[in-house]
């Protein structure tokens, strides 16, 4: 029993001594939404090169970029997915840390209202999709809290049901997303909102009088509930419409359906862009960086007819493709 | 008030009255009722619980295959003919898998129809014949039926997951690929088979070729390293605090801070474990090494408060006797009290395994978290968990996920219930009766 002990608290020590090896895999931090596509071109990268598979993590884009830019070395990671673009001040401590970075862009992620088959079919405005969700809206010239009940409520020619949305809590990127260019965007064109106030991150606040349900990080989960209730609708990333399309349909918005084609032209409003970062100083040190991104940036992956489509990938347009490809591969410097 | 009381109770007669009686018994009666009732609630719940996980679950243990005829040409996989290991790992499979299934198909033609066509079997069909003729490159020039893996959306049409009734646009699998699925079935070239693959593999982005071993080995490295932490350092403490340790406000203080040490969240021990383990001993991220050490932080309390519990459940007499025969108070420690009181010790760290085994929130802040398809091979390779298996599985949007994720949630039980019988055929060894 003591001799057991014994050499296993050895092996612990060994395997301590054996953490100061250098590291051979490639490290990725970020997003969950990217996390999906990523994953996918890390084990097709593993299988088919003579690098070890790299791993991936899925800590959200401020998570990830705060790993990302805390330092250069072993301990940092490589790369770091992201669902929106780096902010200045995110660059900004990059740098200050000594951290050269190349931005690359992956390609479109759309984020729906969606419903189950049997509710009704229903068109909205980016105006209306604020008027049911926000906190407070403008009403006979001052803010008053959200009084709209039911989807008639806002335009007659919605259907008369009650307001009842499902959707990402606020630590989640695809909520950041959707009240960035959804609410924010119907804020605009609203008229009078902006002389109260509303305007930029005012409109960013969502109901709280049980409207709106906060259905928790897991897509999989809002997905059966609707099923189970054809009365609410759900906000999610476009990869789960697609999956469950035997089940769900997406709601029209402004006047765009969310299609895979749709939101690869641009046309769909609610959608955005989705990108990885690579660490400069790393490259040549652990092995294989250069490889990956050239693996990623390959038409067999990113490409229209490539496996991270049928992850739920929307690609970038042929020309931009091309010229991002070039860029990444030649690991072009970002600067801010 | 308590007068009135103590006056009524002091001149009340016995009533021996059958209605009275039958009252008692009534009462009593339904008192039994209720502890029935309400096991069976509990019962009830675990039951659906189980059974829900084992119904959308147990298809995964399953896996539709297709079988095919490839025709092994040299000059795809070893021209020159050297067998060198290095060339045939570079052969072209992936044209031998799709030549083998265009020549069952002689007539689809249009890239956007071989697509599809290509899609029925798993992206990972070009590794799988990689593997064959490595282990027997003898197999170059013949044609050999293969099974392969279907692809994840083709094994949940034939496992009715995919409903075929609704509209084309509406699933993800075309008409046309059940139009070839269903003549493969004709041919008896499909069969559905047991999922090896989903007990020997790692983690994988296609649902075809996911496994659990990753995750089965992570948890194991990591709660070795809680268990031959926590363990020995739990039984000391709570051995000193009970018997040696004199009482004062220090032993005092001591004790609350562990009782409430228990009672912290467990995330809390995932932020330590980055500012101390990671940040500070700059330990590598995601191993089972650092896993273990937060677990084994999160499961000492647990364990000293059994212990001690366990030790002060022996009785008095045994120490004050082997005191009176002339044993040193540590002989009467290891000799007596400590063997007496190991069954509760044991239960305390089972129970504080169990915890650290259904853990995922404080590894998220270590790095395990994370995608990895390498089954780890030491205690600091990058490794995740089984909870985290789950978690993540139950993030995937493709359906096939979703069976994999119960089967996953019934590998991570019958773990526990390894470990739980371990700990019970163990305590049945020790226990001993005065």
């Amino acid at each position: 029993m003591k001799i057991k002990t014994l050499t296993l608290a050895a092996a612990i020590t060994v395997g301590m001594v054996g953490a100061a090896e250098a590291r051979d895999q490639i490290r990725i931090v970020g997003s969950s939404t990217v996390f999906p596509f990523s994953t996918a071109v890390a084990e097709q990268f593993g299988k088919s090169s003579s690098f070890s598979t790299p791993v991936v993590e899925s800590t959200g884009t401020g998570g990830g970029m705060k790993l990302f830019c805390s330092g250069v070395g072993e301990d940092h990671p490589d790369m770091t997915n992201a669902s929106r673009r780096m902010k200045k001040s995110e660059f900004e401590a990059c740098t200050k840390n000594g951290i050269d970075i190349t931005e690359v862009q992956v390609g479109f992620d759309g984020i729906v209202i969606a419903n189950a088959k049997s509710g009704p079919d229903i068109s909205l405005s980016l105006e209306q999709v604020f008027l049911a969700l926000a906190a407070e809206i403008p009403q006979g010239g001052k803010l008053v809290a959200n009084p709209n009940k039911m989807w008639s409520d806002i335009d007659p020619s919605l259907p008369a049901q009650k307001i009842e949305v499902l959707g990402p809590p606020p630590t989640s990127g695809t909520r950041d997303a959707f009240v960035e260019i959804a609410m924010e965007g119907g804020c605009k064109t609203l008229a009078g909102a902006k002389e109260l106030g509303l305007a930029n991150k005012a409109c960013h606040a969502v109901r709280e009088d049980g409207a709106f349900i906060e259905a928790g990080e897991n897509d999989n989960l809002i997905v059966q509930k609707l099923e189970a209730n054809p009365n609410a609708f759900g906000i999610f990333g476009f990869s789960f419409l697609d999956q469950n399309a035997d089940k769900l349909k997406g709601a029209t918005v402004d006047g765009t359906m969310p299609e895979f084609e749709e939101i690869a032209a641009g046309n769909y409003p609610v959608s955005r862009s989705l990108f990885f970062y690579v660490k400069q100083q790393h490259v040549g040190v652990i092995p294989g960086i250069k490889e990956f991104v050239t693996e990623f940036t390959s038409e067999n992956a990113w490409g229209p007819d490539g496996y991270l489509i049928g992850k739920g990938l929307i690609p970038l347009p042929d020309a931009a493709r091309a010229a991002m490809a070039k860029q990444a591969q030649g690991l072009q410097p970002l600067s801010m | 008030m308590t007068d009135f009381i103590a006056d009524r109770a002091a001149t009340r007669k016995p009533d021996f009255s059958n209605a009275h009686l039958r009252k008692r018994y009534r009462a009593e009666a339904r008192f039994k009722l209720y502890g029935i009732a309400a096991i069976v609630a509990a019962l009830g719940m675990l039951a659906f619980l189980l059974g829900s996980i084992v119904m959308t679950g147990s298809s995964a243990f399953t896996q539709t295959e297709i079988a095919l005829d490839v025709t092994l040409d040299r000059a795809q996989i070893d021209p020159n003919g050297t067998l060198d290991p290095e060339v045939l790992a570079k052969g072209n499979y992936r044209k031998i898998v799709r030549d083998a299934i265009r020549a069952q198909f002689p007539d689809v033609s249009g890239r956007r129809d071989l697509r599809e066509l290509y899609r029925l079997v798993s992206t990972g069909s070009d590794f799988t014949l990689r593997q064959i003729v490595e282990t027997d490159p003898g197999l170059i020039d013949t044609t050999q039926t293969i099974w392969f893996k279907s692809s994840a959306d083709i094994d949940q049409l034939n496992k009715g997951a995919i409903p075929r009734d609704v509209v084309e646009s509406d699933r993800r699998v075309s008409d046309a690929q059940i139009g070839w699925f269903d003549k493969l079935s004709a041919d008896d070239r499909t069969r559905r088979s047991f999922n090896t693959t989903f007990f020997t593999s790692g983690d994988s982005r296609e649902p075809e070729q996911a496994g659990v071993l990753g995750a089965v080995v992570g948890t194991t490295l990591t709660l070795v390293v809680t268990l031959i932490l926590s363990f020995p350092i739990g039984v000391m403490s709570a051995v000193y605090l009970e018997e040696f340790a004199p009482k004062n406000r220090w032993t005092d203080l001591i004790e609350v801070n562990i009782n409430n040490l228990a009672a912290v969240p467990s995330i809390v021990f995932g932020l330590l474990g980055l500012a101390v383990f990671l940040n500070f001993f700059e330990l590598p991220r995601s191993a089972p090494l650092v896993g273990g050490l937060v677990l084994a932080l999160m499961t000492l309390p647990t364990v000293i408060i059994a212990g001690r519990a366990a030790l002060q459940s022996v009785p008095p007499s045994i120490r004050e006797a082997a005191l009176g025969v002339g044993a040193s108070p540590l002989q009467t420690v290891s000799h007596h009290v400590l063997p007496l009181a190991m069954p509760g010790i044991l239960t305390g760290t089972i129970i504080g395994m169990a915890r650290a085994l259904g853990e995922t929130a404080p590894l998220l802040m270590i790095g395990m978290v994370a995608f990895i398809v390498d089954i780890p091979r030491s205690f600091t390779d990058a490794a995740t968990v089984l909870p985290v298996q789950v978690f993540l599985w139950a993030d995937a949007p493709e359906r096939a996920f979703v069976e994999r994720t119960s089967a996953a949630i019934m590998v991570l039980l019958a773990f526990l219930i390894l470990m739980n019988l371990a700990a019970v055929l163990l305590r049945r060894k020790l226990e001993r009766r005065w």
